[in-house]
């Protein structure tokens, strides 16, 4: 376990230096918050992911951006269990008929204020799976969407900046 | 109704095997059962069942002659007689395949439907679900799921327990069905090569490897030599980045952060260097039918080599202080046991089946290129807990290493992609078995003559696993499942198709 420690300490911190705010992410955040911008949650934000649908690639890049590379906790940003303490809910996937209920509840579950953020091309526009009879469709089509995060997946700095940006304009 | 067992090799006697390796055969009702009968007598494995085109499907494999076949049967006005009333492995495929395709099999041990929740528009069925009546004293019912506290796909699991001991797993999978099968039927190849890759994320290499190989085999297509050795390259990046989180996440979930933090570290490290190399750090997409799609320059292998220095000694340090933390494997040895008997029986991959004493692995059983002239050696493990899990994935992590570096030496300037065959005959089928992290992924491609598929099969090593779940964790207690499911490390999306 110390050489563990030894070894960080004589490498130095693997976090990398925080990326300024995804400029498209900024813009759709601001135009979907509006006047619910001005709203006090503080520079901090509890997140609820839910994999609506996923191939489980989205899971991976929302893994790394918890890894000490990326380190979301170091802005405020935290993935919790229940989405009784969450303000975001960060859904994956194109929405499958078989997970459309459990989507739901747990968006109910969601105290307001809430955002919703659709993270990849499926929950953007359900990606390779458009047209397949076992999705319901797009995120947008079951919840309000604040803001998209594209990518197949999104790489975890894309996330980091589309969060931040999240962040930014609510703050 | 009970048939005579009758084992692969008799039946396939000197047939000569497609060149994908497989042995195709029509078989009737009674050859069908007596090979089901064959499959629960231990005399092959099951490897797939599948609908096609009103026909049943099987892929069984019998490693020890290495022989693989594809026996179909002409259902009867959609009924045939079930596999699974003879071998109990077959039983979630069946339901799977009568609820996506409507092939009734008679004698189904189970009638429940599995991936149809009642959900899907214009079908009649049930949303309710019976979960299997447990009757005891003391007994009470956890539910949990689909939607998970974690970062992690959705699955239902219902726990009977007494007290803080598991009693009963039972599963209830089908959330994430996304009808990719539906999606890649006519499709064109090129498309149905991207559905292919989106399975399983984590194992879109493996994935699209399978469907490339056959869709070669089908096409009479050989990638250039340069391919190959790039598909071994991506596929053992993919392998390594897994094996070595999932080290992290197992000991995450007993407590012990800094093992995990390493891991995690030196899996962004592998994706760094996947997305520095191939251009996509989960290298999706770069695995084509014909070639790959994405070259490595020598910048790109010096990368990996200095990738494979630090793979190394984060696995030596992470091994060492594993060995050195009693109260860390006071949670996994002995937790989570899997029976040799169980891993045979459900003929289950990947580290699953090596750490319960099952010897195979696709990429030496069945040697596809590059692996056929690569030295490596298949670690086996006895105890089937969770920490020969564990155990076997960092004896992995070095066997990758060394096959990374063979690999890396052997590559030559060349092509990487060839184009499809213009004379090839356009009405064949192929299918291939590759090796992904977590176990042998099977796909099946069959093309109409217009050039189109008209049917892709892709069978996820985590069918046969997730049933092993359900046994590992009974006996164990409550707050150790969570170690459980991360040394299985199943995959949904790849399950619920």
């Amino acid at each position: 376990m110390r050489s563990f420690l030894l070894d960080a300490l004589r490498k130095g911190k693997a976090t990398i230096a925080p990326p300024s705010p995804g400029a498209d992410a900024l813009e759709e955040v601001a135009r979907a918050l509006g006047e619910r911008a001005r709203q006090k949650l503080g520079r901090s934000l509890a997140i609820r992911e839910v994999d609506a649908g996923s191939c489980n690639g989205c899971e991976l890049e929302i893994h790394a951006v918890n890894n000490p590379v990326y380190d979301v906790e170091r802005f405020g940003l935290k993935f919790v269990a229940s989405p009784r303490h969450a303000d975001v809910l960060l859904v994956t996937g194109p929405v499958t008929w078989n997970m459309r209920e459990a989507l739901l509840r747990t968006y109910n579950a969601v105290p307001e204020p809430k955002w919703v953020v659709a993270l990849g091309d499926c929950a953007t526009n359900c990606g390779v799976f458009a047209g397949s009879p076992a999705i319901v469709g797009p995120l947008a089509d079951i919840l309000p969407v604040d803001l998209h995060v594209p990518g197949c997946p999104p790489a975890p700095l894309e996330i980091v900046k589309a969060l931040l940006a999240l962040m930014e304009t609510q703050a | 109704m009970s048939a005579v067992a009758l084992a692969l090799a008799d039946l396939v006697d000197d047939r000569t095997a497609s060149p994908d390796g497989y042995v195709r055969l029509a078989v009737g009702a009674d050859t069908w059962m007596a090979l089901a009968e064959g499959c629960a007598a231990g005399h092959h494995d099951l490897g797939a069942l599948w609908a096609d085109d009103g026909r049943m499907c099987l892929a069984l494999s019998a490693p020890s002659p290495g022989i693989r076949a594809i026996v179909s049967l002409e259902t009867e006005g959609g009924r045939y007689p079930s596999v699974a009333a003879r071998h109990l492995p077959a039983l979630r495929l069946e339901r799977a395949a009568r609820d996506l395709y409507g092939l009734q099999p008679i004698g189904l041990p189970d009638t429940r439907p599995w991936l149809d929740h009642g959900r899907w528009p214009g079908r009649q069925s049930e949303a309710r679900y019976e979960f299997l009546p447990v009757e005891g004293e003391g007994l009470h019912q956890i539910p949990v799921g689909p939607v998970h506290a974690g970062i992690i796909e959705p699955g239902h699991f219902r726990f009977t327990a007494n007290g803080e001991t598991v009693v009963r797993l039972e599963q209830r999978l089908g959330y994430v069905h996304k009808g990719v099968e539906s999606l890649m039927a006519g499709a064109e190849i090129g498309q149905a090569a991207r559905i292919i890759g989106r399975i399983s994320g984590d194992s879109t290499v493996a994935y699209a490897w399978a469907f490339a190989r056959a869709v070669e085999a089908a096409l009479q297509w050989a990638p250039p030599p340069r391919a190959l050795l790039l598909r071994g390259i991506m596929a053992e990046l993919e392998r390594l980045a897994h094996h070595i989180n999932d080290v992290g996440a197992i000991c995450n979930d007993a407590s012990v952060l800094t093992i995990y933090a390493r891991c995690t570290l030196q899996r962004e490290d592998v994706l760094a260097v996947a997305n520095a190399c191939f251009g996509h750090r989960l290298m999706m997409d770069c695995v084509v039918p014909g070639g790959v799609a994405a070259d490595l320059t020598p910048e790109g292998v010096g990368r990996i080599r200095g990738l494979m220095q630090r793979l190394e000694d984060t696995r030596a340090e992470v091994l060492r202080v594993y060995d050195s933390m009693p109260s860390l494997q006071d949670r996994t040895v002995t937790t989570g046991f899997v029976s040799c008997e169980l891993a045979r029986q459900y003929a289950a991959g990947g580290f699953v089946g090596r750490a319960s004493g099952r010897a195979f692995d696709a990429r030496k059983d069945f040697a596809y290129a590059p692996y056929d002239r690569v030295d490596f050696d298949l670690k086996v493990r006895q105890a089937g807990d969770v920490d020969a899990r564990l155990m076997v994935r960092l004896d992995e992590i070095a066997e990758s290493l060394r096959i990374l570096s063979q690999l890396l030496g052997r590559l030559t300037p060349g092509a990487i992609r060839s184009d499809r065959p213009v004379t090839a005959t356009v009405t064949g089928e192929g299918a291939a078995l590759i090796e992904a992290f977590r176990g042998d992924v099977f796909v099946s491609v069959r093309f109409e003559a217009d050039g189109r598929l008209a049917r892709v099969h892709a069978r996820d090593a985590s069918w046969f696993q997730w049933p092993l779940l359900e046994a590992a964790i009974e006996g164990n207690i409550v707050a150790d499942f969570p170690l459980c499911n991360k040394s299985f490390n199943c995959s949904y999306s790849g399950h619920d198709l």
